[in-house]
């Protein structure tokens, strides 16, 4: 598998990024750890005559975590996810999923920038991103701007992302309550069958608030805004998690793969679901 | 002379058979230093690679390969215009048919081979193959074999005559132009009798999926031709090198002792390994052609969807018994999906393999076997993945029909089998299919396994657990998993096994060096069994001298004696076998030189550990080291220098290891999910050589049982593409999916082996499937479940319990 | 055709120089420029850990890496772990414990432990299993790994307290 030739970019800045891009069009991409973008590159379903590498650009690999939100830039690494105890304690969701992505190896290079950019659908931070609110910031020739991760995903690898523009970060409003996620997979290393990510916070024994994100299950990630109606003001019974369940699958659209067929993967949905708000609960 | 130590550490200093000897290959291959093909680096030497087939059947119209040849560094593409004045565009495969070498006006197999680029390195390999342009017109696509032998379309122009009508094949008869050959083992209208008069009768058809050995490193060679001298050295991936000459040398008429095959390290076969690719075709024609060492190297996409499938094998069972469950009839009709060409890796004899062992461990008077083989538009191979020719199938089939009669009879699973193993006294046993088992104990051992296990706790948790799944108390349930299998390996005597006309021997040849170290030579090829270590334990114990002081050598045609390799577990079987005997030769010759040394007849000398005592004077002795020094050095009367010996070991039977395992399995109904809970192996190979050594091996191959078990498969769409061809999809185990197993044992030596061993390497591979499988089936016994397919991985577990109505 | 890049890499202590193609994949820089051939080819879609190697103190799939984006980094391989005259006690607890066949995944297999155990010096079972994952071996069914995992621990953690 040897991927076919291209120039090779390691820009020192986001400006210079910007302009290699601007020059080449969709002939150039970012990469940061490349763990999505080589093996298709390789596998020759990537062409790529112009590939800029961000490793030398500054700035995107801090982790702030702030009072009431914490920013991640694009280069942080599932690792580095892991590894933060600041960012754990604050939004212990991230590190419980990104453990269930990958393998060792490849977590010391996946990072959240590329994991989020790439619009792979069976990427799990897209998903979780969605359920934690984040905000992408986005930088192109006419400047910085941002979109809602919910708003971002518009097809199987089709982003809000126009060619010339670069994805430097993400912030997330600091999750508040219970949180879970959940992930079926085959194997290490597998994308998800299903996986779902869950916030919950509990008043009393009420649902005051809770949101919802389901991966691989279309050809985006699935914020459920109707299951997330199902549950707050309820006190997360059978009857409301069964009713954010099926609100959850009207959403859903999965498609026949190795992993299963429809039929199986609504199920299983259903089932993952259950369990990370039944989890997310039992933490709220 | 006084003997300063005891004789036991005498023992213990030989580090012979019995004890876990660490293994002398380690030191290298801990340190990066091992030797595999893609390794192997010449000067001057140029990459090839394959343009292949992205249709599963289709005609050629056209090859342009102008483009490619300007690609900078490409410096010939070949196709099979090129190979045809050659006679090289077709080869033929170890199974008595022909396979293209090169797409021969029209392609059978997604991936198949369609030009072979030759280039200075393997990025131009790669940009030359990206400008080949290949002119196709599809063909309509038959992955079915039962489609396949219904359909008007022909696969192969090469199976009919001028009129259409079939010819014969290499195994007889064919029924429609894209069958193979049909292959009877038994008794067919007694065993419809005894079936059709029978009280009671269990059905089943099952199939048992296709799947791949893929070993870590994929297939691969380096061809280097020395035109001046006229000698051709071929370095690769070889679980076969001696075979892999007379084929070569036969195929491309260059004689026999001018071409050398070398087997480096190899990193993992089973089975992978055994057959000829295209690929060594085109790098020794290339490397003729160009003067230069020319290297292939598959990559894992190419590894999976082209060279060596394992199984693909649609069974359907009857067995019948007495209403005491007493099994008297057994009724097996196979149709085998061979793929676009034949080529099992199969004795010549054995179309099917051994598949005619698939009565089992049992006493089943009345059996009738018969496999149709089919042409589809999948890749060819059939090889044997870490098993005996086809013995994985038989043993999947018949350890699905035990539990499939136990349901029908509502009886115990455990007990259906103990009423029925064939009786220690019973060996040597005939089968019905005609195999002599050579001994066994299948009673003690199996007695050993359930107790071991607690196994009447084990089902009272069980129906707990259904109780408590039935009361909403649980949602997950609970599979004891049970096999007992007989293998049947070491192939094999010569009157029936070859492979190409290559009887199925092999080979040892010792030297014993002056100062009494030693290296021996074998027909075999270790590819992670240590054969370095166990076959110099085997020899430390037949010639005392230590192991330490033995060298192993292996897969080097030049040097090694000729043998028919490593697969079908047959290296202890033979090679280990010839290895005792030249080490009885030397020991004999030993004898005399002690005898004269010590002034005594010769009978009147025995031998010691490490040396030859005078009898009833064991003061008096001569050690192995001084006799082989005397050897060379000493003139004895009557008996010429030196101490060496060669022995080619033809068996006279095949071995028939056994064991008995049993996996404790939860699944959680709502995921499909399984989680290995527990697993007891219990494994008899006869005389154990190295524990450490046979541990290793059952652990291994226990897991690739799992992995195929549980979800590995090579599948395919309607439109022939393989969906399974990474390994996102293709299912092999991390540390993370695989439990730890506990193993024992019990020892029944074979009475013909020369050390009364059987080989392992592939009993936990054969016993472990079915133990996996039917743990998954026996969770859903309570719930009307008698079988479902394999592979069981999440979804089809789901769905098994979706229409068991459990997810109601 | 692209224009090769200048790269410097420090492999195992060894500054290396020279002029590489862009899409040279690390694995066979080290493999076949620089005859580095412990680290192996398995899956080629950093799926199997056979081409394992550390880079700045992480464990990476060398085939899933561009030799240039290695540039100025300092690589250790299986041959940087320990030799003839200095085996690491990885290497040895992986002789002792038979915690490899072939051999082919083991050069991987041990890096990447070494890493595992800088990170964790004490792991249970369930975080040796974990912390391999992304390491695939087709032989040993794993257990004798673990255990090999778990004895250099064991000793590389007395040799550490016999220091102190």
């Amino acid at each position: 598998m040897i991927p076919a030739a291209f120039d090779y970019y390691r820009p020192k800045d986001m400006e210079a990024v910007l302009s290699i891009l601007a020059e080449h069009g969709d002939d150039a991409r970012v990469m940061a750890g490349g763990h999505s973008l080589i093996p298709m590159m390789k596998l020759r379903m990537a062409d790529v005559p112009h590939l800029i590498d961000l490793q030398d650009v500054p700035d995107l690999s801090d982790i702030v975590v702030s009072a009431d939100s914490i920013k991640i830039g694009a280069m942080v690494t599932q690792a580095d996810l892991i590894d933060h105890a600041g960012l754990t304690k604050a939004a212990p969701i991230l590190r419980e999923a990104a453990l269930q992505i990958a393998d060792p190896q490849v977590r010391y290079m996946g990072t959240i920038g590329g994991n989020v950019a790439n619009g792979d659908p069976g990427n799990d931070m897209p998903g979780l991103m969605q359920c934690l609110d984040a905000t992408f910031h986005l930088v192109g020739p006419d400047g910085a701007r941002d979109v809602a991760a919910r708003d971002f995903y518009e097809a199987a690898y089709m982003t809000d992302r126009e060619d010339d523009e670069v994805l430097t970060g993400v912030t997330i409003p600091t999750p508040q309550g219970g949180y879970a996620y959940e992930k079926q997979k085959r194997k290490i290393g597998d994308y998800a069958t299903a996986a779902a990510a869950v916030q919950i916070v509990k008043d009393g024994d009420t649902c005051t608030f809770a949101s919802v994100a389901m991966t691989n299950l279309s050809d985006t990630p699935i914020y459920s805004a109707d299951a997330v109606d199902a549950l707050v003001g309820t006190k997360v019974d059978d009857a409301a998690i069964k009713a954010a369940i099926a609100a959850m699958l009207d959403d859903i659209d999965p498609s026949e793969d190795n992993r299963g067929p429809v039929a199986f993967k609504n199920h299983v949905a259903g089932v993952i679901l259950r369990r990370t708000i039944e989890r997310a609960w039992s933490r709220a | 002379m006084k003997d300063e130590i005891s004789r036991e550490e005498r023992v213990d200093n030989l580090k012979g058979m019995g004890c876990s000897r660490k293994r002398v290959e380690d030191a290298r291959f801990t340190q990066g230093k091992g030797n595999y093909v893609d390794d192997v680096k010449l000067d001057g030497m140029l990459f090839g690679d394959f343009v292949r087939s992205p249709y599963a059947h289709a005609n050629i119209k056209s090859i342009n390969t102008e483009a490619a040849l300007k690609v900078p560094g490409v410096l010939a593409v070949l196709t099979a215009a090129d190979l045809e004045p050659l006679g090289l565009h077709w080869m033929p495969t170890l199974a008595g048919d022909k396979q293209m070498v090169l797409a021969d006006g029209k392609v059978l197999f997604q991936g198949q081979e369609v030009a072979y680029v030759v280039a200075e390195d393997r990025y131009a390999a790669a940009d030359g193959i990206e400008a080949v342009e290949v002119e196709y017109e599809e063909l309509q696509v038959l992955v079915n074999p039962f489609e396949a032998l219904k359909s008007d379309v022909i696969l192969r122009p090469d199976t009919v005559d001028e009129n259409g009508k079939a010819v014969d094949g290499a195994h007889g008869p064919r029924n429609h132009p894209n069958h193979i050959f049909t292959w009877e083992a038994g008794d067919k209208d007694p065993t419809e009798e005894v079936i059709a008069n029978a009280d009671v009768v269990a059905e089943e058809e099952m199939y048992y999926h296709r799947t791949h050995p893929c070993p870590l490193e994929t297939c691969g060679c380096v061809a280097s031709m020395d035109k001046v001298n006229g000698k051709l050295t071929l370095w690769g991936t070889f679980q076969a090198p001696h075979a892999i000459r007379t084929i070569v040398s036969l195929i491309s008429g260059i004689e026999e002792h001018n071409i050398r095959v070398i087997s480096p390290d190899i990193g993992g076969g089973f089975g992978n390994k055994v057959g000829a690719y295209p690929g060594y075709v085109c790098s020794v024609v290339a490397s003729i052609v160009t003067g230069k060492p020319v290297k292939w190297i598959e990559d894992r996409m190419d590894n999976l969807m082209t060279t060596a499938f394992a199984r693909d094998y649609w069974m359907k069972g009857k067995i019948s018994a007495t209403p005491e469950g007493k099994i008297t009839g057994l009724h097996c009709h196979v149709t085998a999906d061979h793929g676009g060409f034949d080529a099992c890796a199969d004795p010549t004899k054995f179309p099917a393999g051994f598949m005619n062992i698939c009565t089992g461990s049992y006493d089943i008077p009345t059996a009738y076997l018969a496999v149709d083989g089919v042409y589809t538009n999948k890749a060819p191979g059939g090889v044997s993945y870490r098993c005996s020719f086809r013995v994985t199938e038989a043993v999947y089939f018949i350890e699905r029909m035990i539990e499939v009669l136990a349901i029908k009879l509502d009886m115990d699973a455990a007990e259906l089998r103990r009423i029925n193993f064939i009786k220690k006294e019973q060996f040597p046993y005939k089968a019905a299919l005609g195999w002599e088992y050579d001994s066994g104990d299948y009673h003690t051992a199996w007695d050993k396994a359930l107790k071991a296990v607690d196994y009447d706790g084990l089902r009272a948790e069980q129906a707990q657990r259904v109780e408590d799944f039935k009361a909403g108390k649980t949602r997950k349930l609970m599979g004891v998993g049970l096999s007992f299998f007989t293998e049947i390996v070491g192939a094999g005597p010569v009157k029936n096994c070859d492979i190409l006309g290559l009887g199925m021997f092999d080979s040892c040849e010792i030297r014993i060096h002056p100062t009494g170290s030693a290296i021996a030579r074998l027909g075999t090829i270790s590819q992670g069994q240590g054969h370095a270590t166990t076959f110099a334990q085997i020899l430390a114990t037949e010639i005392g001298l230590s192991a330490d002081s033995i060298t192993i050598e292996e897969g080097d045609t030049d040097t090694a004696p000729y043998g028919l390799g490593t697969y079908g577990s047959r290296s202890t079987p033979v090679a280990g076998a010839a290895t005792a005997m030249a080490g009885r030769k030397i020991r004999a010759k030993a004898q005399m030189i002690a005898a004269y040394l010590l002034e005594v007849h010769d009978n009147d000398v025995e031998f010691d550990v490490d040396r030859f005592v005078v009898k009833g004077a064991p003061e008096r002795f001569k050690t192995m080291k001084e006799i082989a020094f005397a050897a060379y050095n000493q003139a004895i009367p009557g008996i010429e220098p030196g101490l060496e010996a060669v022995s080619y070991y033809d068996p006279p039977n095949m071995t028939y290891p056994f064991g008995a395992y049993v996996c404790v399995m939860d699944i959680d109904v709502d995921t499909g999910v399984t989680e290995i809970r527990r697993f007891y192996a219990l494994d008899d190979c006869g005389t154990r050589i190295n524990p450490m050594v046979i541990e290793g091996q059952v652990h291994g191959g226990l897991t690739e049982a799992l992995a195929v078990a549980l979800g590995q498969e090579i599948a395919y769409d309607d439109m022939g593409n393989v969906k399974t061809g990474t390994l996102m999809d293709f299912f092999l185990p991390t540390a993370w999916e695989v439990p730890n197993y506990e193993t024992d044992y019990t020892v029944t030596p074979s009475p013909h082996h020369p050390i009364g061993a059987k080989g392992v390497g592939e009993s936990p591979h054969v016993g472990g499937v079915p133990c996996f499988s039917n743990a998954v089936q026996d969770a859903f016994r309570a719930f009307g479940n008698t079988h479902t397919n394999m592979p069981h991985d999440h979804w089809r577990i789901w769905k098994t319990a979706n229409e068991l109505g459990l997810h109601d | 055709m692209s224009n090769k890049k200048h790269i410097k890499l420090n492999v195992n202590g060894k500054e290396e120089e020279f002029l590489a193609e862009p899409r040279e994949l690390l694995i066979y820089t080290l493999r076949e420029r620089l005859n580095i051939t412990g680290p192996h080819i398995g899956c080629e879609t950093s799926h199997c850990g056979a081409c394992t190697v550390t880079i700045n103190g992480k464990s990476i799939k060398s085939c899933t890496m561009y030799t240039v984006q290695a540039e100025g980094k300092d690589v250790t391989t299986i041959e940087g772990i320990g030799g003839p005259d200095d085996l690491h006690p990885l290497q040895e607890a992986f002789k002792e414990h038979h915690g490899l066949q072939c051999g082919y995944c083991t050069p991987g297999m041990i890096t990447r432990a070494t890493k595992l155990l800088e990170e964790n010096p004490n792991p249970t079972e369930e975080e040796i299993r974990f912390g391999m994952a992304g390491n695939i071996c087709r032989c040993t069914g794993y257990q004798n790994i673990v255990k090999s995992i778990q004895a250099a621990a064991t000793e590389m953690n007395a040799a550490k307290e016999a220091a102190e």
